[in-house]
């Protein structure tokens, strides 16, 4: 232990405390910018790059930076001399005279770290003035790029490199320059980028954002000749309600489905309805793949890796092109609601395609992407028109003078709104191993399990894995998170998946799809995440029906349509295929 | 290739070069050595002056005595070829005349080990302009 | 092998070699086999002799006849005057500024009368291509001593005791840190060479590594049996390729002779270099950069602690030291620290080479004992100032430095001294400027270097830097406001306690210490909108005298821009809202009459 004083108080803490979690510790907050951690994550960006939480440490002749300063012995800490102050001062308004400085038109207004802390300094002048850095303009369909606004906290280029292994995002020219960009100024949409939108996540400014779709939903509502259909991920109802002061971990799905009513969507449908179809598909797959390698056919791959998450999807298809048939053919939930919606239902309802507009609410930006991919069209016309992030959906309530806090609990529109257990927990990383487990282990072993939690592939371990005895056929499994996990996963099957795996699921973001990009912000507290994490466990347990398989609309929907899971139907529909997407060098 | 396998390997290969660069060293430190001064004109050449000062070198080597060796142009005592200059610290320069194996010898032997005066020396009686 | 009775030395340094010296060493071989003497004259090309101010030189072995400004041309006639008639050739001789004299031997020429060569030692004076000479200069003896008479904890102890800081701008304590690089333990460890010097118009290093690469090997690999590491590396940039190609050739050389490779001199104890380049930024002279380029990711620094002395390459103890440093080491070992510590001042030991350059007579690469004055420097090293103009001001510690004055100019140089007086050591640039210097002028080009050479990693030297530049220029400009003055200061401070790395710390220095030494220069900037010196475009008009105009039109027929305007042989005069102040028509004026206020 250290013992050391901040501000007057004598504090002890362990060696290899920095000054600025001591000092957190002993209740006082130093102020960051740069700086995030998300705790248990593995996620940590310190460059100690823009000064904003220097101290001054007695004895020594500069200020100390308190994120990346370690405590030592008898050390004297001041967090707010007037020369602490005087320096912190500056140095914002040194950020703010290179910032565009519209906060009233900007997307991160009354979100933004950097606002705030202006605010909180005091600042109400800047005293330099000179030229501003000006970029163009760049975006993805999930993200856009306004890098006048970069502060070049780096915080994205750590997610992008470090946890994501993407590598789409660094820091390119000097000085002045100096700003965080794709390789060789390409546009982000022909980098190496994924769209999973952690970037825009953990961004403190508004210099990346989401690509905002709600004028596009607000406007296919207004025309009575569309008939619009909305469906809403597992995740969002775990995390759409702090947008409305509401408490981390609330759950607003009834809220939610009066208050998409009340915007005026035709119909209002649950994504959860097609992770529960996701689950017969996949876990079909998987049990077929098992049965065929066990048969000795060598065409099929194990392990299985789960297809629900389109960051990830992209990841494999531009970094591993050479191992495309590992993953599931299954489409995603959100695409499965799409052709389902398109096709079966709007044939019920007598809608033709074009006249229908399918609008999906997500924890995730890469959902626009994946909605606006051409395998997923019919003559132009996609399965899922829009796909609107948590976010956005909360800006689309306020903007309609709605409160969520006032809307009564409402079910989802039926058939395609009643759900499991198994498919809310799709929005938790090992959520969709654990449905399928679910599933599978009935299937296969024609015995109903007793125990359905499993609480091995729970909790937020980057990497989980686990053996599950099929009555006597142990299946191993992974459940990762990040993708530079999956990337670890992927080159250890490529040399001969030494440990065995039969099936790995993957999700991009931290804790899946609750730490999604499209989440409201968590500013790096990770308790929030956990929250989201607990909330959706407890939705789950509160549910009568808990396995995919026993979902009766599941059941009369292959009855009345698909027939069986991966048949013919289902093969046409809810199924897919994968590209070659890597970049070729081509050699001279 | 030669490959320097002990500390003794290199100063025994240092010994061996040095000597290719000793007259470098001892230019820099010529007031503290023995400073011989070969005239090298046209009639110097032919009487020899390049042999005699080839072996007043291997001389001083044997006698391991450190001296610097210069050529110079005609120093106009042509009647007594070859001459060279002598300049042993502490001491005024003198010039010796009609130099042979012999005489350079005894000037090294006598005059410079010893201080004994050696004949053949020719008396200094001009100023140089550019000193 | 026929033994030389003369030895020509040509420097082959960047300098010199630039100005066709090698040519001369081709025209000397050529003469000098045309007289049939090729095996009576060895040419030798060398490195820097430091006197660059009049390269190239050419020095005559043994009577140590110190050529100056040869041209190939001249190869002619050194051989048929010096060596064939034993003539000096009296006007490439060095001709003393104070009394006109010419000067034939270097040790009696004012350039290097006050100098100590340590580092310098073998520059000028051996083959750096021949490992050879360097042996018999007694070079690989230390490491040799060290190997079979040392531990390793011997070698630290003794480069302790020397007092040697680290030359390449902290001055960090060279002993300590091999301790610290020493004590953590690794399977790998690394002894990195920073030859990536970035100051404006520094050379040592280079210098060093042009004329004696093989002190650097050998100092790497002492230090690597010191700390116990096996794998040295050099951090050269690219734009040195003279140097590089010197320190391949001592590389492969080493490794012939068994000095670098396994087992060297059947101690057991292995060592190799590679070398690594660098596209010449200046932040990568910063440690951690440094690393982080080697390492293939963007030169930028990052926090220390970790210092690289227990996470560097690689992750990896590494020891950093500069190249000077490093060329003190062998001296050390061999000389002993006692030696050593008896040059220099009670905290700085030993020697720092500087490179002499501005309106100074004689530039180039000096090494001088630590403890000299400014004074000793600038006006018996270097011969005073250039055109018999005032001196105004010195700046030592390139753009991480400051400008001293006139009172400065007895104050004995170390690292201590330095920094009390608001500049710094640095890597050892020295920049002599007179009245026609103008200091905020000055600050303003420290600071654009910076500002171009800032990695952008931090807010202060990113952000802060291009304000205090832009601030600068509209000072310069005559748009100023005390209030800016006060700014400056303000904002120069903050960037100083608050930057993320040596470099940015020191940034504001060259503004700080002209605020401090020059604050009346400033405020008649700000206050007269004047530029004494006369460099501020802005701030300067030209006006004709009326009485000393005759009317001839000279200026207004040379006036690019039509500012002047007058009838034939009548007083002209110039349209101030039109005139360019470019000084065309002050050169034209035969009567003196245009002059600028």
């Amino acid at each position: 232990m250290v013992k050391l004083t901040i501000d007057n108080k004598p504090v002890e803490v362990a060696e290899g405390t920095t000054i600025l979690k001591a000092a957190r510790q002993a209740g006082i907050n130093i102020p960051t910018l740069c700086y995030f951690e998300l705790d248990g994550m593995k996620f940590e960006n310190k460059p100690g790059g823009c000064r904003v939480c220097v101290v001054e440490v007695e004895g020594r002749k500069n200020l100390a930076p308190a994120c990346a300063t370690d405590v030592m012995e008898g050390m004297v800490v001041h967090t707010h001399s007037a020369r602490v102050i005087n320096a912190r001062k500056t140095v914002v308004e040194l950020i703010l005279s290179d910032h565009p400085n519209d906060c009233l038109q900007c997307s991160k207004s009354g979100d933004c770290e950097l606002q705030t802390l202006a605010q909180k300094l005091g600042i109400r002048e800047i005293p330099f003035k000179g030229e501003q850095s000006t970029y163009k303009k760049d975006s993805t369909l999930s993200v856009e790029r306004d890098m006048d606004k970069c502060i070049m906290c780096r915080r994205c280029e750590t997610m992008c490199n470090k946890i994501q292994s993407v590598g789409a995002l660094s820091a390119v020219n000097r000085g002045f320059e100096a700003v965080v960009s794709p390789a060789f100024d390409q546009p982000l949409s022909e980098s190496s980028c994924i769209n999973c939108g952690q970037c825009v996540q953990v961004c403190p400014v508004g210099a990346l954002s989401l690509v905002d779709n709600v004028a596009d939903v607000m406007k296919a509502i207004a025309d009575p000749t569309k008939t619009v259909v909305v469906q809403t991920a597992p995740a969002v109802r775990v995390a759409l309600g702090e947008e409305f002061g509401m408490e981390p971990g609330s759950i607003v799905t009834g809220k939610m489905a009066a208050a998409l009513r009340r915007l005026g969507f035709n119909y209002v449908f649950d994504t959860d309805w097609s992770a529960d179809l996701t689950i017969m598909e996949e876990g079909t797959e998987l049990l077929g793949r098992i049965g065929k390698v066990l048969g000795g056919d060598k065409t099929a791959k194990l392990p299985i890796f789960t297809s629900c998450c389109p960051g990830w999807v992209s990841f494999y298809e531009k970094n591993f092109p050479d191992m495309l048939e590992y993953p599931s053919t299954a489409k995603s939930p959100q695409q499965m609601f799409g052709a389902v919606a398109k096709n079966y239902f709007a044939e019920k309802i007598g809608v033709k395609r074009e006249d229908m507009v399918v609008v999906s609410i997500m924890p995730c930006l890469a959902k626009k992407s994946e909605a606006a991919r051409e395998e997923f069209k019919v003559n132009g016309n996609p399965d899922v028109d829009f796909s609107l992030s948590t976010r956005e959906l909360a800006h689309m309530i306020k903007q309609c003078n709605l409160n969520l806090n006032d809307m009564p609990d409402e079910d989802f529109d039926s058939p395609l709104g009643e759900s499991t257990g198994a498919a809310v927990i799709f929005g938790a990383t090992g959520g969709v191993m654990e449905a399928a487990v679910r599933t599978a282990y009935e299937v296969f072993t024609k015995k109903k399990l007793d125990n359905i939690d499993f609480e091995v592939l729970r909790g937020f371990d980057g990497v989980k894995t686990a053996t599950v005895d099929f009555a006597g056929t142990p299946i191993n499994v992974a459940v990762v998170y990040g993708l530079n996990n999956a990337r670890i996963i992927m080159e250890e099957v490529r040399d001969g998946n030494p440990r065995g795996f039969h099936a790995v699921e993957v999700m991009a973001c931290p804790g899946g799809c609750i730490g999604g990009a499209g989440q409201p912000y968590h500013h790096g507290d990770s308790s929030i995440i956990r929250k989201r994490m607990e909330a959706t466990y407890r939705e789950d347990a509160g549910k009568p029906i808990r396995k995919s398989h026993e979902n009766p609309s599941i059941i009369a929907i292959y009855k009345e349509y698909f027939g069986e899971p991966c048949g013919h139907k289902s093969h046409e529909l809810l199924h897919t295929h994968y590209f070659d997407r890597s970049k070729k060098v081509e050699k001279e | 290739m030669t490959k320097v396998k002990s500390l003794a390997d290199l100063k025994a290969m240092r010994e061996k070069f040095q000597s290719n660069l000793d007259v470098r060293e001892k230019s820099n430190n010529q007031d503290e050595m023995v400073q011989i001064k070969v005239a090298m004109a046209t009639c110097g050449i032919a009487s020899g002056a390049k042999q005699i000062m080839e072996y007043m070198m291997e001389k001083a080597d044997a006698m391991k005595i450190r001296a610097v060796f210069t050529q110079t142009g005609c120093m106009g005592y042509c009647h007594a070829e070859p001459t060279i200059e002598v300049k042993v610290p502490g001491r005024e320069p003198l010039v010796f005349g009609h130099v042979d194996s012999k005489k350079a010898d005894e000037i090294f032997e006598k005059y410079i080990v010893n201080n004994e005066m050696v004949d053949g020396i020719i008396p200094v009686n001009y100023e140089v302009i550019d000193k | 092998m026929a033994k030389y009775k003369m030895h020509v030395l040509v420097c082959g340094g960047t300098g010199c070699k630039a100005s066709q010296s090698a040519q001369i060493v081709d025209n000397l071989k050529a003469v000098l086999a045309e007289k049939g003497m090729q095996d009576e004259v060895q040419v030798i090309t060398t490195g820097c002799f430091g006197f660059c101010e009049k390269g190239p030189i050419v020095k005559m072995m043994p009577d140590n006849t110190f050529y100056t400004q040869v041209t190939p041309e001249d190869a002619r006639t050194i051989v048929e005057e010096h060596i064939i008639k034993g003539r000096k050739v009296t006007n490439l001789l060095y001709t003393d500024p104070e009394n006109n004299e010419h000067v034939s031997d270097s040790k009696h020429m004012g350039f290097y009368k006050k100098q100590i060569r340590i580092a310098l030692r073998n520059c000028g004076f051996i083959d750096p291509e021949n490992i050879d000479e360097s042996i018999s200069r007694g070079g690989y003896e230390a490491l040799g001593k060290c190997l079979t008479e040392m531990k390793p904890e011997d070698v630290i102890q003794e480069i302790k005791l020397s007092g040697l800081r680290g030359r390449g701008g902290g001055g960090f304590p060279t002993g300590l840190k091999w301790e610290i690089a020493s004590k953590n333990h690794a399977d790998q460890k690394y002894v990195v060479c920073n030859a990536d010097e970035g100051d404006p118009g520094a050379f040592m290093d280079r210098s060093i590594m042009e004329g004696d690469p093989h002190s650097i090997i050998e100092a790497m690999a002492i230090c690597g049996y010191a700390i116990g590491a096996t794998k040295g590396l050099v951090y050269i940039r690219a734009e040195y390729p003279l140097a590089i190609d010197r320190l391949q050739i001592a590389i492969r050389q080493a490794r012939e002779y068994g000095l670098l490779g396994q087992d060297i001199m059947g101690s057991g104890f292995d060592f190799d270099i590679e070398l690594r380049y660098g596209a010449g930024a200046f932040v990568c002279g910063e440690e951690t950069a440094l690393i982080h380029s080697m390492e293939g990711k963007r030169g930028e620094p990052t926090f220390k602690p970790p210092f690289p002395a227990v996470s560097g390459y690689l992750g990896k103890p590494t020891n950093v030291n500069n190249v000077e440093t490093f060329a003190n080491i062998p001296v050390i070992i061999t000389k002993g620290a006692d030696w050593f510590n008896k040059i220099g001042t009670e905290k700085s030991k030993g020697t720092k080479v500087f490179a002499l350059a501005g309106q100074i007579n004689n530039v180039g690469l000096i090494e001088v004992p630590m403890g000299i004055t400014l004074r000793e420097v600038i006006y018996e090293i270097g011969g005073g100032i250039k055109d018999g103009k005032e001196f105004k001001a010195v700046q030592t510690g390139g753009p991480s430095g400051g400008c001293l004055t006139k009172k400065h100019l007895d104050t004995p140089i170390d690292y201590d001294n330095l920094i009390a007086a608001g500049s710094m050591m640095g890597s050892g640039g020295m920049v002599v400027m007179d009245e026609t210097s103008c200091m905020v002028s000055i600050a303003k080009f420290y600071l654009e270097f910076t500002c171009e050479e800032s990695c952008g990693k931090c807010t202060p030297c990113r952000i802060g830097n291009k304000r205090l530049c832009e601030m600068l220029t509209k000072i310069s400009k005559g748009n100023g406001t005390m209030e800016d003055l006060y700014e400056l200061r303000n904002l120069a401070a903050v960037i100083k306690d608050t930057a993320l790395c040596g470099l940015g710390q020191t940034s504001p220095n060259p503004v700080l210490s002209t605020l401090d030494n020059f604050w009346d220069e400033y405020v008649e900037h700000v206050v007269d909108k004047k530029c004494r010196a006369g460099v501020c475009k802005s701030l300067m008009s030209y006006e004709i005298d009326q009485n000393k105009c005759v009317g001839c039109t000279a200026c207004a027929r040379n006036c690019p821009v039509g500012a002047i305007k007058g009838e034939k042989k009548m007083p002209h005069t110039i349209d101030l809202a039109v005139c360019i102040k470019c000084g065309a028509c002050i050169e034209r004026c035969k009567f003196g009459a245009i002059s600028i206020k």
